[in-house]
């Protein structure tokens, strides 16, 4: 009993001791955003203070100035917005394909699955070039809907891939008796699968926008003003005036960004696995 | 009897094809368009001289290829790329394994460790980047005063994390591999729960310890896993241009320049749609490579 | 010498509640076949477990070879097991699969290749050496488990439930070669399944166990002929054992002895059965129905008959059972008494 007994309390020690130190590795650049969001100026730049602790009073000051005097709730709106049509448009064009793809055995199903599958390795910092021409000529140029227009492109491909999974685990046998009692194949996919996928839809719901979200290079590349900007490039590039960044404000809203998406995410975050290794590996 | 067979056929077969063509259809249409055409305007482009703000273009053959390949910035461009690549999948790969392991068994907390853990990954790229910016920067790096204050550095006499050559690199690697983590670590986690229970029984009723029985028979086991793990890292960091372009826009002196920042640096900050697009071709042998090697994993997958 | 033996062995999981094995004592025979069988949740897999070193006891001990190896972990204890699943390595070929347990109890290296192809022969799998597990049928798999399991040479081998992942056909087939493996072999076994075919087949002792108590432990004829109790006669025997209260008694009699009177010959009882349905299996007949008469009104009992050409639904014939073949439980404790005379009241 005595070897077992300290063999196991040493893997103990050791499991918490590497947690703890890979969780405040990981999770230390957001409790610095804490601290930095709350912090008055004058503490936050004068060097010989303790950066650990509040060395004078917490303040709201950075969040006041990010809400009052920066583009930032303007950047979530944006942000929203195009979110939600992302999503709309996402849903449209994913969901019948998805289920198309599922539904069709042999070769065919199965090569295009594939090729859906490479088009999201194709990466937005190949495309961007030509998809700014692009964008340029439309007229679209500094508009969010370049961005509406060409976020599903990414979207889609894995909003596929998510849901083919999903859709294959439904057995046939549901549509069979559907269509058996007088339904049309696309009258059961609308009537009996759709219900039954709702969390499926729902996980492509939130991963689409959070891949809106954390987008960069597009957002970055086609919008020149800061009104129009979305919040995953607003805050670090406009939150500054020269030189100077505004790092309390920045911070804030880093955390406020940050949050709420990390939170679904976590909510979610089976789902997501699976979406991405059901590709690759079985079960 | 061949009557109703025949009948119930046409119900699958002929409503089949042609409702399944017309229900991928508009997704494909998408994806060619958005995806397809596009990268057919890139291998365009690369050929022409094409600026932002005019619009004529000519073609001029192998000229942007010529002069790019002479660069330096594209030589350094592209040992920065795989470096960087190479290294952060290195720590990621064994710091995502101890840390799969360490969460395997469930413990009280469990769940908060996992969202702390989660958060460089779900969070903005550029605003994950941003804040580690602020951590090292020049003046009020909190590392510069920790370590100032164990008297490692005298005040001001820190190095700036991000404005030498080399701690730059390393600043950048740090990120990406922070970034990772997360993802790679889920995905092994993901993996070891996949192997049954009675695996690592068999092997311990088989006389082996611990460390022999994940060495030889789990993490051989986890490798079809692994190895989605590694090329989606790969891809990741290699085509990525968020983290360099908001710590150190590829500097100081181009050091930290990797192939995609520096096609968005050539190709939009400098107008050159033509030498950015021909820049940003050159990440495309790697992800037919990586593209490669998922079809294998898949393929073997699919045949066990 | 008892080669594996428990005393008052107990396995609490939840505190508060019942525990999956409770106050367990066996002792196993030198080169014996021993099942434990029992419904699933009886605890069988977790006493084998307990055994194996898989899983530790809240209270009691086990002895292996007469040492108390409570603090052993499985690979000190010298056993080896066979998983339901066989848990083959699928990275392995099969002759790494073999070799393994040497690898791991390092075993030198010049060693391996003439114990792997011995334990190999044995189970006339040589020509498979090379193949991956993913290429091998069900019965192939359960010889390579066994090959891994024996090439150690251990005291004890301990099965779980291996036969229950094949289909029906393979079933019968690996069962022989598991019994003709052990008669071979001739290593202690002990055998986990909820199979009574199985164990009446191939166990030298069977012990029954229910909710994590052993309800009986003895040969195959024991505890069928001799059942401790209800649950031990309604367990083993397919059709299971007819069970009718009179009093505050309960008489058992099985299928089989439960005939048209006409043919029985001893001192007998009498039942009137209503017939209200016949099978034909081919080898035999299965006709249920229910008695008829006084205080057995409506009981329904199950009959297995050579024949019953001359049986009609809905009639109502004369039965009987031979006196000898009833068992009587006291009707409280379930446990068996000692056969009386039977007056239906």
């Amino acid at each position: 009993m005595a070897k077992g007994v300290t063999h196991r309390v040493q893997s103990t020690v050791v499991r918490v001791l590497v947690l703890a130190v890979f969780t405040i590795l990981l999770a230390f650049p957001f409790y610095w955003m804490v601290i930095t969001s709350f912090k008055q100026n004058l503490d936050l730049y004068t060097m010989e203070n303790n950066p650990f602790i509040f060395n004078a009073k917490p303040t709201l000051e950075h969040v006041q100035f990010l809400f009052n005097e920066t583009r930032f709730v303007r950047w979530m709106g944006n942000t929203a917005l195009v979110g939600m049509i992302v999503v709309a448009i996402t849903l449209l064009l994913a969901v019948p394909a998805a289920y198309a793809l599922a539904r069709l055995s042999g070769r065919w199903g199965e090569r295009l699955g594939i090729a859906i599958f490479l088009t999201y390795l194709v990466p937005p910092t190949l495309l961007f070039i030509p998809l700014s021409r692009v964008v340029a000529t439309l007229g679209l140029q500094d508009t969010l809907w370049a961005l509406v227009l060409v976020y599903p492109s990414f979207t889609v491909p894995f909003s596929i891939w998510l849901l083919m999974g999903f859709f294959k685990s439904i057995p046939r046998e549901l549509e069979d008796a559907a269509m058996v009692d007088g339904l049309t194949r696309f009258g059961a996919f609308v009537k009996m699968v759709i219900p039954i996928s709702v969390s499926g839809i729902l996980t492509v719901v939130i991963f689409t926008f959070t891949l809106v979200t954390q987008e960069f290079v597009y957002a970055l590349t086609f919008i020149s003003s800061d009104s129009n900007q979305m919040i995953g490039v607003g805050i670090p590039i406009y939150l500054v005036r020269g030189d100077v960044y505004f790092w309390g404000s920045l911070m804030a809203a880093c955390l406020i960004a940050s949050l709420p998406i990390a939170f679904i995410y976590n909510l979610f975050l089976d789902r997501f696995i699976a979406g991405f290794t059901v590709g690759a590996v079985k079960g | 009897m061949a009557m109703s067979r025949r009948k119930v056929k046409s119900i699958g077969a002929a409503q089949s094809p042609l409702l399944g063509a017309a229900m991928f259809g508009p997704a494909v249409i998408y994806i060619l368009a958005l995806v397809g055409g596009p990268f057919l305007l890139a291998v365009f482009y690369a050929f022409s001289d094409a600026r932002i703000g005019s619009v004529e273009m000519h073609y001029v053959g192998l000229e942007n290829f010529r002069s790019i390949l002479q660069s330096p910035s594209f030589r350094i461009s592209v040992r920065n790329s795989i470096i960087f690549t190479l290294c952060s999948q290195l720590v990621v790969i064994v710091g995502s394994s101890i840390l799969a392991l360490a969460l395997e068994k469930p413990f009280r907390g469990r769940g908060l460790v996992r969202f702390l853990i989660l958060l460089p990954w779900v969070a903005p790229i550029a605003l994950g980047a941003i804040g580690w910016k602020w951590i090292l920067d020049s003046i009020y790096s909190v590392i510069t005063w920790v370590l100032v204050a164990l008297h490692v550095f005298k005040p001001y006499n820190a190095p700036m994390w991000l404005g030498e050559p080399y701690l730059a690199m390393a600043s950048v690697l740090l990120v990406h591999s922070w970034r990772l983590m997360p993802f790679s670590t889920v995905i092994l986690i993901a993996g070891r729960t996949a192997i049954p229970k009675d695996i690592p029984e068999a092997a311990q009723v088989d006389g082996a310890g611990f460390w022999r029985t994940q060495f030889q028979i789990i993490l051989p086991m986890m490798r079809p896993i692994m190895s989605v793990a590694i090329l989606f890292g790969i891809i990741f960091t290699f085509t990525d241009m968020t983290v360099v372009y908001i710590l150190t826009a590829g500097g100081p002196f181009d050091s930290t320049q990797t192939l995609p920042s520096l096609a968005f640096a050539t190709g939009i900050q400098g107008s050159d749609l033509a030498a950015g697009a021909a820049i940003s071709l050159f990440l495309v042998p790697i992800l037919v490579i990586i593209a490669y090697f998922m079809l294998r994993v898949a393929h073997r997958a699919e045949v066990t | 010498m008892a080669v594996v033996e428990t005393r008052n062995l107990t396995k609490v999981f939840k505190e508060g509640e019942l525990g999956a094995v409770n106050n367990v004592n066996l002792e196993t025979r030198e080169g014996e076949f021993l099942v434990f069988l029992g419904p699933s949740g009886s605890g069988k897999t977790t006493l084998l477990r307990m055994i194996a070193g898989l899983e530790t006891p809240t209270e009691g001990e086990i002895l292996i070879g007469g040492r108390v190896v409570n603090d052993l972990s499985p690979r000190d204890r010298r056993i080896a097991m066979v998983f339901q699943s066989y848990a083959l390595y699928p990275h392995l070929s099969v002759y790494k699969n073999i070799a393994f347990p040497l690898k791991a109890q390092k075993v030198d290296k010049k060693f391996h290749k003439e114990k792997v192809e011995w334990a190999a022969s044995l189970l006339g799998i040589g020509a498979l050496l090379e193949r991956k597990p993913r290429e091998l049928s069900g019965g192939e798999r359960q010889r390579v488990a066994l090959a891994r399991a024996i090439v150690r040479e251990p005291s004890v081998f301990l099965l779980d439930e291996p036969l229950s992942n094949l289909d029906a056909k393979l079933r019968l087939s690996a069962r022989e070669e598991l019994e003709r493996f052990h008669r071979r072999v001739g290593t202690t076994t002990i055998y986990v399944t909820h199979d009574q075919v199985e164990a009446m087949a191939m166990g030298d002792r069977v012990v029954v166990l229910n909710k994590g108590v052993v309800r009986q432990s003895g040969t195959p004829k024991e505890v069928y002929d001799n059942p401790a109790d209800t649950f031990v006669a309604t367990f083993l025997g397919s059709p299971p054992m007819n069970l009718v209260e009179n009093g505050d008694v309960i008489v058992g009699f099985r299928p089989e002895h439960f005939r048209p009177a006409a043919g029985v010959t001893d001192a007998a009882v009498p039942f009137r059965l209503n017939v209200e349905n016949i099978e034909y299996l081919g080898s035999e007949w299965i006709v249920s129905g229910t008695l008829v008469g006084g205080s057995l009104e409506g009981k329904k009992v199950i009959a297995r008959l050579g024949s019953a050409q001359d049986l009609q639904l809905g009639k109502t014939y004369d039965f009987a059972v031979p006196h000898r073949e009833l068992k009587f439980f006291d009707g409280a404790s379930q446990i068996r008494v000692d056969a009386r005379p039977v007056t239906w009241r």
